[in-house]
């Protein structure tokens, strides 16, 4: 994905991270902005079906040919799905970071955490 | 200011067309290199069958590569000069301290006395090696402002891990081993620090920067207590700023029972100007394939003493080198102790004694400059930084590229590249790649992590002013390139051996070996 875009209907975490929330259900994944400063990611350690996850703590790491970055929990929860094919195929996390890049699926324990995250608008200030 | 260097994708320099090879791939059946006359020793009566275990000899002769002389000569030629080396133009790969080789230290490695001595050697017969081993070290306390030095860890990071374990043994012996679990590390660290403390069995803890680029000193004092084993730090770090709150740092560690460790990579800020031991660390390691001058960058062979407290004494690596005095009134004679001597050592780093030649060039470069000269090398190296920084603040390197942490700098400095980014729509790495056209190493980059696409300026001494202005003057062209044509930049290299390289390939598909093919 070439150009920036942060979809509406996600909320973001400061740390570069995002979170599509369905009732008590969540995917989360990087940003673009945080796809675009990794540069091209070629290697995402999928975290373990089961493992808690907690907010603003990392879950995983993603490294790219710069550096290997921790990977920040937007939410709380239990995981409940990881990216199989986003281990297999890490530029996936760069080409579609909302949709095939996603990283794992979240059972939340605390949906009211959700209004601390940011709306595409905050996000996009805080870009600035 | 300099002119662009050609940009066109389609011309191929020979050097592009001419593929990299092994010597294998040159290799014909029945070439030699030299021929070798019959031997006049008469053959021994007993057959070499006897002589030698069957399991040891060979079935089949070694495959060596078949090539004449001439040929070996420009392969190798050939390779060297599909590299770029300090010899050719500057190298300001920040935190590598990328200065000038003297020759004169060539020289004296090179005498047969230096460059023949085998490791096995008795030391009774090795005696000018072991002195100037001993000197070595002697020189190296002074620097450093500690008492005790081992010469045996042979890089920096292998100097970090020997520092880890000897604060592990440390706190073993004031039984402590179980509670101090903990490092604290800037997150300003070198990687290797970190990496270090991992292999040491250790857990990081990152101590955030504060708004000028230092330690936060209240993040330390919250993360600093019991469970602290020992806080790693460069000073200056690898923003190039020196710390000066470094009394108050070491004495909040040292508060909380922690040993200190200082990194040396950023020696050549200092040398004769302040010392670790001073500031109140208790291990340093200190790069002498950096601050002591010796060709490096290859992979080695590098060399990473440990100068030590008297706290942390007792733990050293052996074996030690001891100067003893004899009853007579003789010349002094100098021994290895091992652990009869010293129980409480955490044992070997390495066999034998260490990477020698290093020894060797780095004592020459310390006597050949003296203890002023040392001083004077690190002033020159801040003095060359801060003048390439003003030049980097003037035109379009201070409008795209502004400097990190905007403070006084010592040896190097971080630029961001956040603007260019943004306003040309070039990232660092086309910057750093463009640089190669000129003739020239690109800085580190994306390195700090704090920094966004950071470039780490190291100078050092040994550039004429003359090259500090042709740097300038090469960031100043490419911007201007960038502003008209982002795409010449997004293509660099044009007139390298190889152009741009696919570097996720080679991540994720290393290819470290070539097979030999019939």
């Amino acid at each position: 994905m070439a150009e920036a875009s942060y979809p509406e209907d996600l909320r973001y975490h400061p740390e570069h991270d995002w979170a599509r929330v369905d009732g008590e259900e969540a995917t989360f994944g990087i940003t673009w902005y945080a796809q675009d400063s990794l540069g091209d990611v070629v290697f995402f350690d999928p975290p373990e079906v089961g493992a808690t996850v907690t907010k603003d703590e990392p879950y995983t790491e993603v490294e790219s040919v710069k550096a290997v970055s921790d990977v920040i929990a937007p939410l709380s929860g239990e995981i409940t799905a990881v990216n199989e094919a986003a281990d297999t195929n890490p530029e996936l996390i760069n080409t579609d970071p909302y949709g095939e890049g996603w990283m794992v699926k979240v059972k939340l324990s605390d949906p009211s955490e959700l209004d601390s995250l940011l709306d595409s608008a905050a996000y996009r200030d805080l870009l600035d | 200011m300099s002119s662009a260097p050609p940009t066109s994708a389609a011309i191929e320099t020979p050097m592009q067309r001419d593929r990299a090879t092994t010597i294998f791939e040159r290799s014909v059946e029945g070439r030699r290199a030299a021929a070798i006359p019959a031997a006049g020793v008469p053959q021994e009566e007993t057959p070499i069958e006897e002589l030698i275990p069957a399991g040891l000899l060979r079935s089949q002769p070694a495959r060596l590569p078949e090539i004449s002389e001439p040929e070996i000569v420009r392969h190798y030629n050939r390779i060297s000069r599909r590299n770029f080396d300090l010899d050719s133009g500057i190298y300001p790969l920040g935190s590598c301290t990328m200065k000038h080789n003297p020759r004169l230290n060539e020289r004296v490695a090179a005498l047969p006395g230096h460059a023949r001595l085998h490791p096995a050697q008795h030391p009774a017969r090795a005696q000018g090696a072991l002195e100037l081993m001993w000197s070595l070290e002697r020189a190296l306390s002074e620097i450093c402002g500690l008492p005790h030095v081992s010469l045996q860890p042979s890089a920096g990071s292998h100097g970090e891990l020997a520092g880890l374990l000897l604060t592990r043994a440390f706190h073993a012996a004031h039984g402590e081993e179980e509670q101090r679990t903990q490092v604290l590390t800037p997150d300003t660290a070198h990687g290797t620090n970190p990496a270090s403390v991992t292999m040491a069995g250790y857990e990081v803890v990152k101590v955030a920067t504060n708004e000028e680029g230092g330690v936060d000193l209240d993040d330390l004092r919250a993360k600093a207590d019991e469970r602290t084993a020992c806080l790693m730090l460069t000073n200056p770090n690898t923003l190039g700023l020196f710390d000066g709150n470094i009394a108050e740092i070491t004495g909040i560690v040292r508060e909380a029972g922690g040993t200190l460790y200082y990194d040396g990579a950023n020696l050549n800020a200092i040398m004769g100007h302040s010392r670790p031991g001073d500031m109140g660390f208790d291990i340093v390691h200190v790069n002498l394939h950096k601050s002591f001058s010796q060709p490096h960058g290859g992979g080695g062979p590098g060399s990473g003493p440990i100068a030590v407290s008297e706290r942390i004494e007792p733990f050293l690596p052996i074996p030690r080198i001891e100067r003893v005095e004899p009853s007579n009134g003789g010349p002094p004679r100098f021994e290895l102790r091992g652990s009869a001597e010293h129980p409480g050592s955490i044992g070997r780093l390495r066999g034998f004694q260490g990477n020698f030649g290093v020894f060797v060039r780095s004592y020459a470069y310390i006597l050949s400059l003296g203890g002023n000269g040392l001083a004077e090398a690190s002033e020159t190296a801040v003095l060359n930084a801060n003048y390439l920084l003003a030049r980097m603040r003037e035109g379009r390197a201070g409008k795209y590229l502004p400097v990190a942490f905007d403070r006084r700098p010592m040896h190097e400095f971080v630029l961001s590249g956040t603007g260019a980014k943004k306003e040309l729509g070039v990232k660092t790495l086309d910057i750093a790649k463009r640089l190669l056209d000129h003739g020239m190493h690109p800085p580190t980059v994306y390195f700090p992590l704090l920094v966004d696409e950071a470039l780490m300026v190291e100078p050092t001494e040994t550039e004429a002013r003359e090259s500090l202005d042709r740097l300038a003057d090469a960031f100043e062209s490419i911007l201007a390139e960038a502003e008209e044509d982002p795409e010449i930049l997004r293509n660099a290299p044009y007139t390298t051996p190889v152009r741009r390289l696919d570097e996720v390939k080679a991540t994720r598909q290393p290819v470290v070996r070539q097979p030999l093919t019939d």
